[in-house]
């Protein structure tokens, strides 16, 4: 950890380079490269090899469904939240949920409670899984990704027995979840968390004791710690850099309360210390899975009777319900103007944030060949920012 | 959170505080006095985080209600702070100074709502409708099914179904019409 960070450039110090200088020379990074997490681009403007501005541009992956929503039935929203962030889906199926009933005055039955914490759980390790091995191949390591990406289809084979889809599960659903977990279901997700519990061991020895990832990772995309307040950084890049915040703490939400953890936190807010922090939080995914296979109702209803979806009117009102997703905060901002269909849903994703403003103060200063690795350390989604 | 609520009410004539759970509440306040608002909030009393800034269109009432969302992680509680601007003169004073992404969202309201933030960077570029020539997308006049119908042809042999008359048939044909 001794290498100098990345230098420092205030967030208003905008440089103005002079492309007519001939200096310079601009390079458009994406929508199509391995190094780009998703469909946007950035417009590079290089000195040498160094980045000297940046500019990001997002629309490749815009479909519209904080409009669509407005013209469909609440219960006919239902299938479409969940494509708004391909890697995780589940937290778009909570967070609508969750406002939906909050704002119809609906309780979830507790074992939907667990089952739901449950989902997410899975989903979480399934997304931090695409995103070592995008970060491992940042850096040129790609054996990991094949692990890595093995593993995620083992949690999605999971998903497939629970839900019958791999990708998009639409499992929870307002009022509760779509099914019970099957037979023999428990007992899968035991087994499949020993094998990826023993296969991030591996991943740690490899990736995190080895000079490369350290020479390229240790020092690149230093985020202050004033930065994270004033650019409304969330989840483990926050995290990284010292702050012990975490919504399944905080706010409580769903089984958190009643699950025994401790948000991990970091000091160095480099990549490095970002991807650590994260293989961390992937063991104590693990950790919380097992335990809420413990504490899980073997009895008991698992979803609550809703109105006839067709008639199903919600009271006029608005809510902003919010979750932990592996990026961090992700949210729903819902708008009932008493009707049968929304007035208005806004999505907060974390990506918006990181993967726009912070990207592009933070990749000033840096190596062209460290800005794929820079934004994998960041985790970001494109699909939210565009929705 | 009444002492909030007064001193909000009492320094900037805020009203309409409404607990909507224990950790999240939502209070209506001037256009004008919005910055100030969000500063004193910001600075005086935690609200540090910027989780997000949107738009509702109250196109009955020709608003555009804004709403800017913080939250203080020390007592883990939002607020959503609303103002309501003119629909026919959608002009607002821009944030972008008191947080670094909030040029993002005004950016993302001129375009999907055609609200101007004067000064705030990157405004007028196109953010995700690249190449889009038609109304702001998000006011509720703008019909996107009749846009769609106007502007892109039906593929051959395909088959539109009305998706709330195809789920009643099909799931619930014992629901009253």
């Amino acid at each position: 950890m001794s290498r100098p960070k990345t230098p420092y450039v205030a967030p208003e110090e905008r440089a103005v380079p002079d492309l007519d200088s001939g200096k310079y020379l601009v390079m458009w990074q994406g929508p199509n490269h391995p190094g780009i997490t998703g469909n946007m681009s950035l417009r590079l403007v290089i000195e040498g090899d160094s980045v000297v501005d940046c500019e990001t541009h997002v629309g490749y992956l815009h479909r519209g469904f904080e409009k669509l929503m407005e013209r469909r039935l609440w219960m006919q929203n239902f299938p479409l939240v969940c494509r708004i962030a391909v890697p995780e889906p589940d937290f778009n199926e909570y967070c609508y949920a969750a406002a939906l009933e909050e704002l119809a005055g609906i309780e979830v039955p507790d074992k939907a409670v667990w089952l739901r914490t449950l989902s997410l759980e899975m989903i979480r390790l399934a997304s931090f899984l695409m995103w070592i091995g995008g970060q491992a191949g940042a850096f040129g390591h790609g054996t990991i990704a094949q692990w890595s990406v093995t593993m995620r289809d083992y949690v999605l084979d999971l998903f497939e027995e629970l839900s019958g889809g791999r990708i998009y599960h639409m499992y929870i659903i307002p009022g509760g979840v779509r099914a019970d977990v099957p037979p023999g279901f428990l007992r899968h997700v035991l087994e499949t968390m020993t094998v990826v519990e023993q296969n991030l061991k591996d991943i740690e020895l490899v990736m995190f004791h080895n000079a490369v990832m350290k020479m390229r990772a240790v020092g690149l995309g230093y985020i202050p710690p004033d930065w994270v307040d004033r650019y409304g950084i969330t989840g483990p890049n926050a995290r990284a850099a010292g702050f012990k915040r975490d919504l399944r703490k905080d706010r409580g939400y769903l089984a958190y309360p009643r699950l025994s953890f401790e948000p991990v936190v970091g000091a160095e807010s480099d990549a490095f210390e970002r991807a650590r922090l994260r293989l961390a939080e992937m063991f104590q995914g693990i950790d919380l899975i097992r335990q809420i296979v413990d504490f899980l109702p073997s009895e008991g209803p698992f979803r609550e009777r809703l109105p006839n979806p067709l008639h199903w009117k919600i009271p006029a009102g608005e809510t902003y319900v919010a979750a932990e997703c592996t990026r961090g905060e992700y949210g729903f901002y819902v708008v009932s103007d008493g009707g049968d269909k929304p007035r208005r849903v806004a999505v907060r994703g974390p990506s918006y944030t990181h993967a726009v403003s912070v990207m592009e103060r933070l990749v000033r200063g840096v190596n062209i060949a460290d800005v794929a690795g820079l934004m994998v350390s960041l985790h970001t989604y494109p699909p939210e920012i565009e929705r | 959170m009444r002492e909030l609520a007064d001193m909000l009410s009492g320094r900037y004539g805020a009203r309409e505080w409404h607990d909507q759970r224990k950790d999240l509440s939502s209070v209506t306040v001037d256009a004008s006095k919005l910055r100030d608002v969000l500063t004193w909030l910001r600075d005086e009393a935690g609200y540090a985080h910027l989780a997000f800034a949107t738009a509702v269109d109250e196109i009955e009432r020709k608003v555009f209600r804004l709403t800017y969302t913080v939250h203080n992680y020390g007592t883990a509680h939002g607020i959503l702070v609303h103002c309501e601007i003119d629909r026919d003169r959608p002009v607002m004073e821009s944030i972008h100074r008191l947080w670094g992404q909030a040029w993002t969202y005004q950016r993302e309201m001129r375009e999907w709502y055609g609200i101007d933030f004067p000064g705030s960077p990157r405004v007028d570029e196109e953010f995700v409708l690249e190449g889009w020539e038609g109304p702001p997308m998000m006011r509720r006049d703008f019909d996107s099914l009749a846009y769609s119908d106007a502007t892109y042809a039906e593929r051959p042999g395909r088959e539109t179904r009305d998706p709330a008359a195809y789920m009643k048939e099909k799931l619930y044909p014992e629901a009253d019409a």
